[in-house]
This record gives C-alpha cells, sequence and structure tokens, in this order.
C-alpha cells in the first residue's frame, strides 16, 4: 500500500490515499462524528456531520469547512478536527437534527447503543433552543421481526442505501420531501428482504430495531454478552450473543473481515429464540418423565456399562461434542448423522478443496469475485451472506470504469452516476429462478443433471482436455462458451455449488470448471456451499454415514445408541429410522429442543445449544471458529461433551479422563485427528490471557439481580473453559479478536464502536481476524478430471422428478422454531410447472395428491414456470417430509383419483 | 410497442406514452413526465394511473410513490376544475401574497389544498412560479395572472365562474 502524509492539526500523520479523510480520521483513531458515511456503503455527503476545516498550505490561516468523507487523503492535505468554527458547525448540525428528534430516549430501544447519542455527546450540543412543535409520523407495521418508530429519523439515508443498493430490496423506500421525508414501505406490511434485520444495525438511531428483542427488551448495557458463531447455516458467521437473568435476549453482528463484514441474514439474527421455545429441553427426562441429574447419571452409566455401544454424532454439534460421542462410542462405532447421498456429497466436495488446485474463498474474497458462476444453488436461501457478497461482486468489473475516471471507490454516488445499470459477470444456473437472478448476466434453470452438463461443458471450453459432454444443445454450447469466456478474462474468477440439489455431478462439474481455470493459469477460486454449521468439520472426523450404523446394528449385537443433537427423522425415512431404533435396546439422545428422536428415547440430556456452551465450527470456507457459553444455566443445561465425559467417567472409562476442560479437549482432539492439528489455535487458550468481563463496565443491579434467592451477592459463576468471566471486571491487557465479547469503547456505545478495534476501518480487526482455516489445496497435483458426465435428464411420464426448494425461513431446523420466524414459514406446497399442471388438473391454490415412495400426502399447488419440465419442487426441511430424501421421483394425481400401479397418467 | 393494455389514458395519451419510453437510454426516466401527463389528463394521480405507470416503465409501485410523493405539484387527490395557486415565496409576499392568498380562502371559503363543494374551484399555497417580476402573482391550471390585487382577483375568479376564463391545460 502506497502511503501518504497529511497533516491533522499540524501533526504529520501517515494515512492510505485511496481513502477519504473522514475513514482515515476514524482510522488513526480520532473521534469525528459521522453519520451517512458506512465503511460498507461508502460516502455520500448527506449529512453534513463529519465537517473539518481544509488548509492550501501551512501560510492558510483562514481555510475552508468540507465534509470528510467527500474528501480525499491527498499527500499533503491539511486539515483541522479542532478549528472552533468547524467545532461549532458540527455541534449545529447537531442541533439542526434535535430540533424535530423526540426527547424519548428513556423509552427508545437504541437508548445506551444509539449512534446519535455517541455523536451529540461527541459534538458537544446540550441545549435545545427550539420550543416549537416537532414533525410527527405514522409508524409502519413490518412485520415481527424489525420495527418502526419514524419521528426518530435524522434523514441520513443510510437505511436506503443498504437496503436497496446494498441489498437489492425493492420494498423500502423515501417518500416525501422536506422536513417530512419518510422512510418506509408504501404500506404497512412485512419486509421482503432477507437482510432487513440489519437496519436495526445501519440506522444509526431508533428507527428501526429489534422487534424480536422489544418481547424482552434490555438495554446493551445490561446484557451479559459473549462471542459466538451462527448456528443456522454453513457459512458461520460471527455472532455477539446477549443474556439477562439468564435469558438469551438477542443477536447482534459481529464484525469478521473474512467472513460476514458488517451484516447477518435475518434468519441468523432472529433464529436465536429457538433457544427459550417452548421445545426447549432444560432438565433430564428418564423413560419420557423428568428425572434429576443424579439419577439421569446414573441410567446412564448403568447403560454404559453394558458396553455395546454406537454413537451418532450431528452436523450441527460442534466438534468438541461429535469428537466426545466418537471417544465414547470408538472411532469404529462412531457414525456421521447425515443420510448416506449427502455425507458422500459433502466428502467429494472435501476432496476436490483438498486434492484440486483451486482453493475455497472467504467471503470477503467472495465479494471481490469479478466473474462468477453459481452452479445448482439457491444462494440467498440456502447461504444468505453469500446472495449478499455476491450482490457486491458484480460491482467489481464496472467499478473499472469509475476508476478509469479517477473516481474513488468510496464515493458511492459518484460511481453509481458512472456505473449505472452495468454489472460484472454473473451466472446462475439453477433448478429454478433464484432472488439473485435479477442481477444474473444470464440464467438456466434445469434439472440437476442438465445443470451439471452445462458445467462439464464449461470446464471444457475453458481446457479442451477436460472431458466434453456429448450430445449438448447448441444453445448450451454457446452459453458454455460465453461463460467460460467471461470466466477466463476475469481476474479473479470463482464458482460457486454445493450439495442442494443432492447431485455429485453438479459438484464434480463445478470442481472441474474451477480446475480447468488453475490449469489455464488463472487464480480460480471455489466455493462450496454446506448444509449445516458444522457439516464440513464433521466430514472431516469422517465418520460413515447413518446406513453404516444401521448395518451394524443389524450385524452385531448393539446395546445402546446415543444420538448427539440430531433428529434423525429428519435423516432417513421413518421406517428406516425406526428399524434402526428397534435394532437397540437404550436409546440415549442429547439435544435442546424436543423432536420425534427424543420422544423415541430411554434418556434424554439436555444439551446446551451454542447460548449454554463452548465449542469449535468449521463453515464452508474450511475456517474453524469458536463460540462461547453466553449464559450460565441454572438448569441442568450444559455442553452435550461435558455430559459425555462426566458420564463415561463416571461409568469407569478411562478413554476421556484426560480431558477436563475444553483447552484440554481441543488438545486431545488435535492429537488424535490429523485434520484438526490447528484446532488449540482456533482461539487463545484460558491460561494465555487474563480475565475477559462478559458483562460491560455499566452492568446493572449486580448485587441485586438475585436478591429474591438471597440478599448475598453470591460469587460468580466460574468458567473452566476459557477466559470470559461472567462478571464486569476484566484483567489489563489486550483483549484477543477471538474473544471479544461485544464491541464498546469509551464514547462508542453503538456497534459502530468495532471502528476502534480494527487495524483500519472496514479491515481485519486487530491481531487478525478470527478463525483457522483447516484446509488448503494439496501442493502436488493429485487431481485429475472427472470423466463421469451424466446423460441429459429425460422427463418420465407420468412421474416428476421432485427437488428440494430452499427457504431462507423454515428450511432451517432450529430457526423454525423461533418465535418471530415462525411466523414467516411458508406452508407446506408442492411446486410445479404452469405447463405441466393441467397434465393432471392442478391448479395454483389448488391441491394435489402426491405419491412419494410408498407414502401419499395432499398439499396445495403453488405454479412456477420457472421449474424445468419434469421437475417439481418440495419446500425443503419442513415437515411433514422432512425425513424424505430428496431427489426422487413420485407420482402426482388430482384429489379424488387413486394412485394405479403404473401411476396416473 | 408497449405490452401494457391501455386502461385508463386516452388513446392519444396512451401513443404519448409509447413514444416517451423510446426517448430515454432507461425507460424509468420517463417517469416525471408520465405523471404530469396523466395527473393533466385523470385529474390527479390515481391508484390506477400508479399502477399502470409502474406497469409500462417496468418499476414497482412503490419507485412510483417515491417520486409521486416527492414533487408538491403532483396530486393524489382530485382538483377542482379550476385549480387556484397563489404564490407566498418571497417576491409575491413582500407585494402583498398573503393578502391574495387569504382573500381567496375568504372568497372561495376553503383553505390550503382544499376543494369547493361544487368541484369548481382548488386553492394551493405554493412556492416561486417563476413570476417574481410580476408579483404578486397566481396560476389557475397553467395560466397565470400577475400584478394582483384584490379587486383583480375577484374578476379573475367571477370570469372562470362564469366559464369565461382561459383554461389552458
Ligand atoms: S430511518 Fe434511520 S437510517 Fe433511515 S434515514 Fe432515518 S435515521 Fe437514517
Ligand atoms: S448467512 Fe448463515 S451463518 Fe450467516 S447469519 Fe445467515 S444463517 Fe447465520
Ligand atoms: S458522514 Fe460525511 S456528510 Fe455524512
Ligand atoms: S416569488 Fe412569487 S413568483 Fe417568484
Amino acid at each position: 500500500m502506497t502511503v501518504a502524509t497529511i497533516f491533522i492539526d499540524n501533526a504529520p500523520r501517515e494515512v492510505n490515499p485511496k481513502q477519504n479523510l473522514l475513514h482515515v480520521c476514524l482510522s488513526l483513531g480520532y473521534d469525528l462524528p459521522y453519520f451517512c458515511w458506512h465503511p460498507a456503503l461508502g460516502s455520500v455527503g448527506a449529512c453534513r456531520q463529519c465537517a473539518v476545516k481544509q488548509f492550501r498550505n501551512e501560510q492558510d490561516a483562514t481555510g475552508k469547512i468540507v465534509m470528510a468523507c467527500m474528501t480525499p487523503a491527498a499527500e499533503g492535505t491539511r486539515i483541522s478536527i479542532a478549528d472552533p468554527e468547524v467545532v461549532a458547525f458540527r455541534a449545529g448540525v447537531i442541533q439542526g437534527l434535535m430540533q424535530n428528534h423526540p426527547h424519548d430516549c428513556p423509552v427508545c430501544d437504541e437508548g445506551g447503543e444509539c449512534h446519535l447519542q455517541d455523536m451529540t455527546v461527541m459534538t458537544g450540543h446540550r441545549q435545545r433552543v427550539y420550543s416549537f412543535g416537532k414533525r410527527t409520523f405514522r409508524n409502519q407495521y413490518l412485520g415481527p421481526l424489525v420495527n418502526h418508530e419514524m419521528n426518530r429519523c435524522i434523514q441520513c439515508q443510510r437505511c436506503v442505501r443498504f437496503y436497496r443498493e446494498y441489498a437489492g430490496g425493492h420494498d423500502l423506500n423515501a417518500f416525501h420531501l422536506r422536513d417530512s421525508i419518510f422512510y418506509g414501505r408504501h404500506e404497512d406490511g412485512v419486509l421482503e428482504s432477507e437482510f432487513s434485520g440489519n437496519l436495526v444495525e445501519i440506522c444509526p438511531t431508533g428507527v428501526f430495531t429489534d422487534a424480536t428483542l422489544k418481547h424482552h427488551y434490555s438495554r446493551k448495557w445490561d446484557l451479559q454478552m459473549a462471542p459466538s458463531i451462527c448456528v443456522h447455516c454453513g457459512l458461520g458467521c460471527n455472532i455477539t450473543a446477549g443474556e439477562r437473568y439468564g435469558t438469551l435476549r438477542r443477536v447482534v453482528n459481529r464484525y469478521n473481515h473474512e467472513v460476514n463484514g458488517y451484516f447477518l441474514c435475518d434468519r441468523g439474527r432472529f433464529g436465536y429464540e429457538f433457544v427459550e421455545s417452548s421445545l426447549r429441553i432444560r432438565h433430564p427426562l428418564v423413560d419420557g418423565k423428568p428425572a434429576t441429574r443424579s439419577e439421569a447419571l446414573e441410567r446412564f452409566g448403568a447403560v454404559l456399562r453394558k458396553g455395546a455401544v454406537i454413537g451418532v454424532g450431528s452436523p450441527r454439534a460442534s466438534l468438541e461434542s461429535n469428537f466426545a460421542l466418537r471417544a465414547l462410542a470408538g472411532p469404529d462405532h462412531f457414525f456421521a448423522g447425515v443420510p448416506d447421498e449427502e455425507s458422500r456429497l459433502i466428502s467429494a466436495m472435501v476432496r476436490i478443496l483438498r486434492d484440486g488446485p483451486a482453493r475455497s474463498p472467504s467471503l470477503d474474497e467472495v465479494e471481490h469475485s469479478d466473474a462468477v458462476f453459481v452452479l445448482g444453488e439457491d444462494l440467498t436461501n440456502v447461504a444468505p451472506i453469500m446472495a449478499l457478497r455476491l450482490r457486491q461482486s458484480v460491482r467489481q468489473a464496472p467499478m473499472r470504469l469509475a476508476a478509469g475516471l479517477h473516481i474513488p471507490e468510496w464515493l458511492d454516488h459518484a460511481v453509481r452516476e458512472t456505473v449505472q445499470d452495468a454489472k460484472g459477470p454473473l451466472f446462475i444456473a439453477s433448478p429454478y429462478a433464484t432472488k439473485l437472478d435479477d442481477i444474473a448476466t444470464a440464467t438456466y434453470h434445469a434439472s440437476p443433471d442438465d445443470l451439471a452438463r452445462l458445467g462439464f461443458a464449461i470446464a471444457h471450453a475453458i481446457d479442451a482436455t477436460a472431458p466434453e459432454v456429448i450430445a449438448l444443445s447448441p444453445e448450451l454450447e454457446t452459453m458454455a462458451a460465453k461463460i467460460a469466456a467471461a470466466l477466463r478474462g476475469a481476474q479473479h474468477p470463482l464458482v460457486v455449488a454445493g450439495a442442494s440439489c443432492r447431485n455429485r455431478g453438479v459438484i464434480e462439474a463445478a470442481g472441474q470448471i474451477a480446475w480447468a481455470l488453475c490449469k489455464v493459469g488463472s487464480p480460480a477460486s471455489l466455493s462450496f456451499t454446506m448444509p449445516e454449521c458444522n457439516s464440513f468439520g464433521l466430514a472431516l472426523m469422517e465418520a460413515p454415514p447413518l446406513s453404516e450404523a444401521l448395518r451394524t446394528v443389524r450385524s452385531e449385537p448393539v446395546s445402546t445408541l446415543i444420538v448427539l443433537e440430531n433428529d434423525l427423522f429428519r435423516r432417513a425415512p421413518a421406517n428406516e429410522v425406526t428399524s434402526l431404533l428397534r435394532g437397540v435396546q437404550h436409546l440415549i439422545v442429547l439435544d435442546h429442543l424436543g423432536n420425534p428422536t427424543t420422544d423415541a428415547a430411554e434418556l434424554v440430556l439436555p444439551a446446551g445449544t451454542f447460548a449454554e456452551s463452548d465449542g469449535t465450527l468449521v463453515n464452508n470456507e474450511g475456517r474453524a471458529q469458536r463460540f462461547f457459553q453466553v449464559l450460565n444455566p441454572s438448569t441442568d443445561v450444559q455442553e452435550s461433551w461435558r455430559w459425555l465425559h462426566e458420564v463415561s467417567v463416571a461409568a469407569g472409562s478411562k478413554s476421556m479422563e484426560r480431558w477436563e476442560d475444553l483447552d484440554d479437549l481441543t488438545a486431545t482432539i488435535a492429537k488424535e485427528i490429523a485434520a484438526f492439528g490447528a484446532l488449540p489455535k482456533v482461539a487463545p487458550p484460558r491460561s494465555a490471557v487474563g480475565k475477559i468481563a462478559r458483562e460491560p463496565s455499566r452492568y446493572s443491579g449486580r448485587t441485586a439481580m438475585l436478591a429474591n434467592i438471597s440478599v448475598h451477592e453470591p460469587r460468580p459463576p466460574q468458567d473452566p473453559d476459557s477466559s470470559l468471566a461472567f462478571s464486569m471486571e476484566s484483567g489489563p491487557g489486550p483483549v484477543p479478536s477471538s474473544l471479544i465479547p461485544f464491541f464498546w469503547a469509551p464514547g462508542w456505545n453503538s456497534v459502530q464502536a468495532v471502528n476502534k478495534f480494527q487495524s483500519e476501518i472496514g479491515g481485519a480487526l486487530r491481531g487478525g481476524d478470527p478463525g483457522v482455516r483447516l484446509i488448503e489445496p494439496s501442493r502436488e497435483s493429485v487431481w485429475q478430471y472427472f470423466s463421469a458426465i451424466p446423460p441429459a435428464f429425460k422427463s418420465r411420464s407420468g412421474e416428476w422428478l421432485l427437488i428440494p426448494v430452499f427457504h431462507i425461513f423454515g428450511s432451517e431446523e432450529l430457526s423454525r422454531h423461533a418465535q418471530g420466524i415462525s411466523q414467516l414459514l411458508p406452508r407446506p406446497y408442492l411446486a410445479l410447472n404452469p405447463a405441466e399442471a393441467s397434465l393432471v388438473g392442478a391448479k395454483a391454490g389448488g391441491r394435489i395428491k402426491i405419491l412419494i415412495e410408498d407414502s401419499q400426502f395432499e398439499l396445495e399447488i403453488m405454479l412456477r414456470a420457472d421449474l424445468p419440465r419434469g421437475v417439481a419442487g418440495l419446500p425443503a426441511g419442513l415437515p411433514p417430509f422432512d425425513g424424505i430424501q430428496l431427489p426422487l421421483f413420485c407420482k402426482l394425481a388430482s384429489v379424488g383419483t387413486e394412485f394405479s400401479a403404473r401411476g396416473v397418467l | 410497442m408497449s405490452a401494457v393494455t391501455n386502461t385508463i389514458f386516452s388513446p392519444e395519451l396512451a401513443a404519448r406514452f409509447d413514444k416517451l419510453v423510446t426517448l430515454y437510454p432507461v425507460k424509468r426516466s420517463a417517469l416525471i413526465p408520465m405523471l404530469l401527463y396523466a395527473q393533466d389528463e385523470v385529474g390527479y394521480v390515481s391508484d390506477a394511473v400508479v399502477h399502470e405507470i409502474a406497469q409500462r416503465l417496468d418499476l414497482f409501485e412503490l419507485d412510483v410513490r417515491n417520486v409521486l410523493s416527492y414533487y408538491s405539484m403532483l396530486r393524489t387527490k382530485p382538483a377542482g376544475k379550476y385549480n387556484v395557486q397563489v404564490c407566498t415565496n418571497i417576491s409575491c409576499m413582500l407585494r402583498g401574497g398573503y393578502e391574495i392568498l387569504d382573500h381567496c380562502k375568504a372568497k372561495l371559503g376553503i383553505g390550503h389544498k382544499e376543494v369547493t363543494a361544487d368541484k369548481l374551484f382548488s386553492l394551493e399555497e405554493v412556492e416561486c412560479i417563476g413570476a417574481c417580476c410580476w408579483a404578486p402573482a397566481m396560476q389557475v391550471n397553467y395560466d397565470f395572472h400577475e400584478d394582483l390585487t384584490p379587486a383583480k382577483v375577484d374578476q379573475i375568479l367571477d370570469d372562470y365562474a362564469a366559464g369565461r376564463g382561459k383554461d389552458v391545460k
């Protein structure tokens, strides 16, 4: 990076000349107030809050007031932040905003973490002189997730810029003018964007606040907080979770430059409510009845002593818990709790990333790709933040236009004016239309096999030594050539795929394209989405899939099956699960929420969710990230790994005695499984760091909150697993980035306090972003092109290929039970192409009978013209068919007809 | 040309719209003139107008309303047959614009943005209409009246009421 020297109040400072003055001043640690600028959105100069005085040269004593966010930090620039005139100017801007701003901080949800409060204090404005009426508005109902309170608006425009320009939403805008400018929808209604929750953080005031928090409100300063990881998809966005009085209150973004940056999706932000769901298991159950901890342990021990144990792990449980079960059951008797096909697909993805030359990019690298091909994925619903990152990637190529005109990247409106509607290459080939299609250069909707064929054809078009696809239609040939050319012409091409189509060809084709690009000398990256938060980590354990568990039960005497944080009825058809459960004498389940598997168990142990445990998850990049306990449950809830450790020690097993706490455990895992060698480095061990307070220094009620139980203030609970303390007191010394419990700095109470933790604004956290990559491409070229190209899909008469259709709300198991999100779930439906619907007499909104394997369902019909012929869609992961392993062929009939043996047509 | 079926506009206006959308690199640039012409023909920008213009320009209704609500000369409720717009901006104010406005209010018996019971007149207080040299001024539909005095206003309004006023649209 080149460096420029500028003078701030006569002091020479070295800065990044590619940035604006506001950016560099904040990076240097100056407190310069601002509203409309945001590091992810750039500058528009709308609020006039960031004024500084600029001087022509050393002799210039007059200077002129300029907006820091709109002025480049060019070599030799001389500015003053402290000049009395500019100080008065900034206070004046706040005074102007305050004319209309209500006097309602005490009842405002934003209070205590409000950027407007912080900036008001920072400018020194403290007295209102305006005594007339204030402008008022009618608020809108925006759905169960985001609350609207328009009187607090300061017209900074950030909400609309984020929602529309950054996140591609359509249903939020600015209306009216002058002092009646209104930000909202054109009528009341649920916000349609999957990223609407970010308004809560992007709005510097209390206009948009977290509507779920409202049900159990607490001030930020009263929350006990800890660094955590989102468990609702495979991307592993970093979150900060907050607790008070023993309940989880909310989740906010935890900045990680490489992963989620400044944003979360609504599933990740509002899914946390499942922790307090009425299905929550908080005490052990023995034979379906509540039991004490010691009764449960006794029963567990008795069962264990009989031996012959098998364990089924889970892609939504931590590495530590999976490993503990593996240690208890023995590596030969530990099975990944995922269906065979999914297990094979994930292993294939991991192998492709390890063997081939194409590297898995971080999400930040995804955003900076300048040509992208998405194969078979509905990213907005499967890996939402990746979709948001890709929305920015299409700006990369056109941005060069602006660069050519010497318009800096941060000068947002000028860049958008230059670029207009130009978008960089993004091609999407998916089984049905996705929300990203609106920014795609071209799209192709086809059955999974046909998608794979297009992929292989692109690889062949890039490198002729890659196998050719036989009998490809001329249109696809052209499309493949076009996509190949776009990828080859890019500086940072990216291929995205995943397991959503449940099709091996799709995954291999994606690998093939990336490899072909690497072979012809392009630095291609390859990103696979993962179905769940620890799918990648579980795959690295290389445990056999679920069917092997069934085989074992059939072939050897098995006394006990232990299921870890997994509802088997979602993993396999009910009859298979039932025969597995019948094959054992004892079923022990550790989980958070009641489900059909816990219903069938002899012993259920209350397993800690991410909020009550410590552990490590591996995201789709292969990045291991640690989450930390937020609250100390007063019930029997604890980490699954701790339950398993306790019981095995109690039962006299020697294998687990060696570890007592998290650091012992991660060290053991690192020693035993080579892939996890770096696990202890994911966060510093407890011994290496002093105490870090989970509670802010203004935390209230510490001495009084338990007074109804005892007037003596109890000793705070101890945390044996990390340096984080259930206390307000921190030791001296800096906090490592992986252990930052919340972002706060003196004078910076809002989330924007993150400014004070970054090496450069918008860049890495000081000391490096949290997380350790566990895999890198092999250095030897061990890879070979795949040659198994599937034949073209042929629709079968009277049968439809049933594929999963993903929903951000509904397809994921846990967030479905969050109170707010549960109001937004789709109703079960069957999606059909209208051209084919008439064949079975189906009409939109009508009902249809569907025969899947041996089960019949009756479902509402949804017509989707984007579905390929011969293909029908079923919402993924939604009961009652969450156990059916798609894709498979089904038969359809109008309600009232019977299925004949050969179908109905 | 446009695949939208014309539901509410005259054939002439529909043809004009079809042409308008071809004049700009992006269709949405035609939004403001379309809103104005539609208002002139329909009398105001009704929900049906918003809907059809959105379709013609491939916009969301929300985007149309976003622009519509910004411009004070676009209205979403019917005006009178003669929309009387009295300027009270600086030049007119100095030369008696407020008296003219008050006079209109008294004479028509209506306030700002209101319509007379017979729907003949509506009244609006507006910002500078570019007739400062002849302040105080007012505009009735698209017709200008300058150097106003209360007596002159009486005459003008009587002429319109009697159907003698110019009716420039
Ligand atoms: S609602 Fe919030 S983000 Fe939007 S303009 Fe107002 S203050 Fe800014
Ligand atoms: S994108 Fe995935 S990991 Fe990120 S917040 Fe959403 S659900 Fe969580
Ligand atoms: S932050 Fe610079 S003008 Fe708003
Ligand atoms: S001030 Fe009235 S016309 Fe200009």
